[in-house]
């Protein structure tokens, strides 16, 4: 019994690992914010939850699972919000974003800047045309 | 049996700590690279996923149950930094001229 819950909390964890593998090498290759958020957020917080499954493998006492559950719950309910805030700000600060398919759905309803804050003070047109391209 | 099953479970932690090196390198990288401000608030959000897992693996690896609390104070402080960083993105000035 305790060698069966040994391999799954292995198994969790590796799992766990290989999600924010994932996440973090979709964060470094991505070419926009929101393609760069859609990994950070979704494979991010799935895999940071199969880490702290899997490490539960090895607690004793029901008190340190319980704490262990109630991260997973919190990682689970926190990520959409941090993720649709920083997404609005992302689009409202008028970051770089790759062509829509279709026409910007969003274009009556959140006003967005010309170019990011930081990039306000140069002259910065071929700047913002080549981070779109990149 | 016990007792070495406890000493595989640890190892693998530990080894799984430093596996997740890399991604921390390629977070931190995106973080240095931007472009845009938006950029390194994402490389944040994901650093701290990233902290919580390895606050949950170095549980694991040394037994101590307090670096789950660690763990959890984390998610929580990521939290919140996210919020209070996109409020203030979305606060800060209108397009110069």
């Amino acid at each position: 019994m305790t060698l069966v819950i040994a391999i799954v909390g292995i198994v969790l964890k590796l799992a766990g690992v290989v999600f924010l593998f994932a996440a973090a090498l979709g964060v470094l290759r991505f070419k926009d914010v929101l393609q760069r958020m859609h990994a950070a957020t979704k494979a991010g917080t799935i895999g940071a939850g199969l880490v702290i499954l899997g490490s539960l493998a090895s607690a004793s006492d029901v008190e340190t699972i319980i704490i262990g559950l109630l991260a997973i719950v919190f990682l689970l309910f926190t990520a959409p919000v941090a993720g649709h805030l920083l997404g609005r700000a992302a689009y409202v600060t008028g970051a770089p974003l790759q062509s829509f398919a279709s026409e910007d759905p969003l274009v009556s309803i959140l006003q967005q800047r010309k170019r990011p804050p930081e990039w306000q003070d140069q002259a910065v047109d071929a700047v913002v045309e080549s981070a779109g391209r990149s | 049996m016990i007792a070495s099953l406890d000493l595989l479970l640890s190892q693998v932690a530990a080894g799984l700590l430093v596996v997740l090196l890399v991604p921390l390198a390629m977070t931190l990288l995106r973080m240095l690279r931007g472009p845009t401000y938006a950029d390194r608030f994402v490389a944040l959000d994901m650093l701290t996923g990233l902290a919580v897992a390895m606050g949950a693996l170095t549980m694991a690896a040394t037994g101590r149950r307090e670096f789950l609390d660690v763990a959890l104070g984390l998610a929580i402080f990521g939290f919140v930094g996210a919020c209070a960083l996109a409020a203030f993105l979305e606060r800060k000035g209108g397009d110069k001229p």
